[in-house]
């Protein structure tokens, strides 16, 4: 008996160590839970612009160039770089000690390579491209950028913070068709995508780069050092995000990206949850036009929408609390450096008669406006149902149509007449970093059928914006981006309904995380 | 009965390949294009045509189909068109949990409701077949996330004994495996419970009014040799009827439960790959719902032999 006791004892013992022993070692590998907006199902950044899979590019990818908190362009894998007098050659010399997932250097020839991967798939990287003579190699370390003509836009497109974002990639990676996606992972970044433990739908892990040299300076916005203070990253797939706060609540995961806004009170009061605001410039929500449609090829009549609709309406219905919103009439984002009100200040106040003028001006004909509503995405639905009110109010009739998101995407590309599967205008969102200027902002490309979806189709907006990339002069470049604005709210390609801000939710015990336009995981600590 | 299990087999080619052309067509025909979800909110017309040249898309309906029917029939299909993977290593990969969950959910609801229905039949009119009726009635009007919330809220959040979400491996760790499965298993087979306790119910209170019974009982035998030998046996065909035509209750329920509680199910696979349009994967994962509800029809077939000698086929 004694002997079973004894036994028994030991085993007791022997357990109570090995699960000690187990805590400890999960205690030692910190690993981040964390539920994204969405599951990780591409993971080639340049082949799709979809922001999650931009957010898995910045964890195990580098840039040659990165924005800090203020939207300043500032070297990352560039040590040190140049322009010539005549501005046509750009110099950049990569910095020391800099190494692939794979213990590879990385060089020119894989910066280059990347470079025109990219360039063939992002609109800012074709702009780029059409104004490169040469990308040429000088050495291992050193390469040079040579234009056709002066571009003002060089460091802003290769420091570009969102989709598509210029990462860099090993030459035999990036040397693949630009339109075929890639299944190689191999970064330089500060993490690494362990591809063995991916189980789409499930989660996605990533693990600290133990090679990975930082940069001697403290991290600000997506520049500076960027030092993985964890060991492990997970990405948690979770389609309901109710369960995802519950998960919070109890600690089963670390942080939720995206909670939603009806959310955020009960979170609020969560003594172990804290909220954070990330992405201080937010993101914009827009009204599209289809301009190939009538009546909507008329600028009297995208006119009168504009004086008919305010931006508070849109923000109460769909954020409602005031502290996650801000009424702005600045196209390229409030806060930002090109910030401006000007074109604006007499629209966007819900002034019905005017807008009834205009339409009586235009001889609107009572054609019904096929206003597209987004049905599936909690930050858009009740986005149309305020439009369609405002457009009644001035006089328009309205034919709001309910579909999913995915639907909306393949109709909007769609340039068939409203009554045949086409459309005259719908509602979205952009992330304010995707629209900081008027060659960035994808809804001023003003280019007929080389336009986004709606088609504008205007050679002064077409010539601000070419005026705008050709200029160095950050002064003149404002005083352009000004005039554009202006020209945006006589022509009115698009209308912006205001700011949206999106808080992170996480754990007390999660600390270090950096406001940027993208949730970064490097200088992230947990205790 | 080897006839009629052949003649079956045979008959689930032309059902499938019925089956394999209406979904094709469905999917092409429902609004929505793969290659724009893939080239994200800001890609352009250009970016969004290059990749749907590249999925094969932009080819004629009828070559499209040719060439998707040709692979399946060879045992491949396809790609997903979002992860680089095929699309039945992604079955394989999500075909554990809802397994599990409707194995768990299959043997905790028969377990639980033929006893409750039995019970009900002979306390017949009593205050425990009312409880058991009423039962039935709430277990049939509440939605699934409901009862999922409420479950969550009681075991997870306030006595914090089960996880609220997550689902771990049964080779990984059996203990973890039933404190996960658990929660999901009880929520999707609430409604099975209900569905059988009311038919097990019925079913015996019909055979109990027959001769045998009585017969049975004029020879003395105890109740509960009555029901389990005699009442309960000839009221098994409607019942086994009943546990087959649940289990599609079941995968449908499986669906919403598999989001409540994350579980990276088949279900969540399906409604990914509807919201996303991955056809490949949308058209695999029907094909092989609909095989599986042959193969169950056909598995509750032949349980009318073994349970009823005088069914033959």
């Amino acid at each position: 008996m004694s002997n079973i006791r004894k036994g028994l004892k030991a085993l007791l013992a022997a357990t109570a160590m090995a699960v000690v022993a187990a805590s400890a070692a999960s205690a030692s590998a910190q690993t981040l839970k964390v539920v994204m907006h969405s599951d990780l199902k591409i993971i080639d950044p340049i082949w799709t612009t979809a922001y999650i899979v931009r957010n898995h590019g910045y964890l195990i990818y580098d840039t040659l160039f990165s924005m800090d908190e203020k939207l300043d362009v500032k070297p990352q894998m560039v040590d040190k770089w140049d322009v010539s007098a005549d501005k046509l050659t750009y110099s950049f010399t990569l910095r020391d000690g800099l190494e692939w997932h794979d213990g590879k250097p990385v060089t020119t020839a894989d910066v280059i390579a990347s470079i025109k991967r990219w360039g063939a798939k992002d609109s800012m990287g074709q702009k780029l491209m059409s104004f490169t003579k040469e990308l040429k190699a000088v050495d291992a370390k050193t390469f040079q950028l040579v234009l056709n003509e002066p571009y003002g836009l060089v460091l802003m497109s290769l420091g570009k913070p969102s989709s598509n974002v210029p990462f860099m990639m090993p030459k035999a990676v990036a040397d693949g068709d630009p339109n075929t996606q890639l299944s190689d992972t191999t970064g330089s970044g500060p993490f690494i995508f362990k591809k063995d433990e991916w189980k789409p739908g499930e989660k996605v892990v990533y693990v600290k780069n133990p090679k990975y040299k930082p940069r001697a300076e403290a991290a600000n916005g997506l520049s500076g050092g960027k030092v993985a203070k964890l060991d492990r990253v997970e990405w948690i797939a979770m389609a309901d995000l109710q369960t995802a706060v519950n998960a919070l609540s109890t600690g089963e995961i670390d942080m939720i990206e995206v909670p939603p806004h009806d959310l955020l009170p009960v979170l609020a009061k969560d003594r172990n949850v804290k909220l954070f605001d990330a992405n201080p410039f937010g993101n914009q929500y827009t009204f599209r036009f289809n301009t190939l449609q009538k009546p909507f090829d008329d600028p009297k009549v995208r006119q009168a929408v504009a004086y008919a609709f305010n931006q508070k309406d849109f923000l109460d219905a769909v954020i409602g609390d005031a502290k996650y919103y801000k009424e702005c009439k600045a196209m390229f984002v409030c806060g930002s450096p090109l910030e401006s009100t000007k074109g604006w200040d007499d629209k966007l106040g819900s002034n019905y008669a005017k807008a009834k003028e205009l339409l009586a001006a235009a001889k609107y004909d009572g054609t019904p406006i096929v206003l597209m509503q987004s049905t599936d995405l909690g930050v858009l639905t009740n986005l149309a149902p305020v439009a369609k009110s405002h457009l009644e109010k001035a006089g328009f009739k309205v034919d709001m149509q309910a579909m999913d998101w995915q639907t909306l995407v393949a109709r909007r590309a769609k340039k068939d007449p409203a009554n045949a599967g086409g459309w005259h205008a719908f509602l979205t969102s952009w992330v304010s970093a995707d629209i900081l200027n008027p060659v960035m902002a994808g809804f001023f490309n003003s280019a007929c059928d080389k336009a986004m979806f709606g088609w504008p189709c205007d050679e002064q907006m077409e010539k601000l914006r070419d005026q705008f990339s050709r200029e160095t002069d950050a002064a003149k470049q404002k005083a352009i981006a000004e005039a554009a604005q202006v020209r945006a709210s006589e022509f009115l390609t698009h209308i912006h309904l205001g700011q949206w801000y999106q808080p992170v939710a996480m754990r007390n015990n999660i600390d270090g995380m950096l406001s940027a336009p993208v949730t970064l995981f490097w200088n992230i600590t947990k205790k | 009965m080897l006839d009629f299990i052949a003649r079956r087999l045979i008959a689930i080619v032309p059902v499938l390949g019925l089956v394999a052309v209406f979904v094709f067509l469905m999917l092409r025909l429902t609004p929505g294009d793969p290659a724009a979800v893939i080239a994200g909110d800001n890609a352009t017309n250009e970016q969004i045509a290059a990749i749907r040249a590249q999925l094969g898309l932009d080819e004629p309906l009828l070559k499209q189909f040719v060439i998707w029917i040709g692979k399946v029939l060879q045992g491949d299909f396809g790609e997903s068109y979002f992860f680089k993977k095929t699309v039945a290593s992604l079955i394989l990969q999500r075909v554990e949990p809802t397994l599990a969950l409707s194995l768990c959910a299959i043997v905790f609801a028969v377990s639980v409701a033929v006893p409750l229905g039995v019970i009900a039949a002979y306390k017949h009119g009593s205050l425990i077949d009312r409880g058991v009726m009423a039962f039935s009635v709430v277990g049939f009007s509440m939605p699934v996330f409901v009862i999922g919330y409420l479950l969550i809220y009681v075991f997870a959040i306030e006595l914090e004994l089960l996880p609220v979400q997550g689902y771990r491996r049964f080779g990984e760790d059996v203990g973890l495996f039933f404190r996960h499965i658990a929660l999901p298993s009880v929520t999707v087979s609430v409604i099975y419970i209900a569905l059988i306790a009311r038919i097990t119910r019925t079913s015996v209170l019909e055979v109990m009014n027959e001769d045998y019974i009585r017969t049975a009982r004029a020879k003395g035998l105890s109740d509960v040799v009555v029901l389990m030998r005699h009442a309960l046996r000839n009221a098994a065909v409607p019942i086994l009827t009943v546990i087959g035509l649940g289990i599609a209750v079941l995968i449908g329920g499986a669906v919403v439960t598999e989001s409540v509680y994350g579980l990276p199910g088949l279900g969540r696979l399906t409604v990914e790959a509807v919201l996303s349009r991955d056809y490949p994967t949308l058209q695999a994962v029907i094909l092989l719902f609909s095989g599986i509800y042959v193969f169950i029809n056909l598995a509750i077939d032949i349980g009318y032999t073994l349970l009823d000698p005088r069914i033959r086929y």
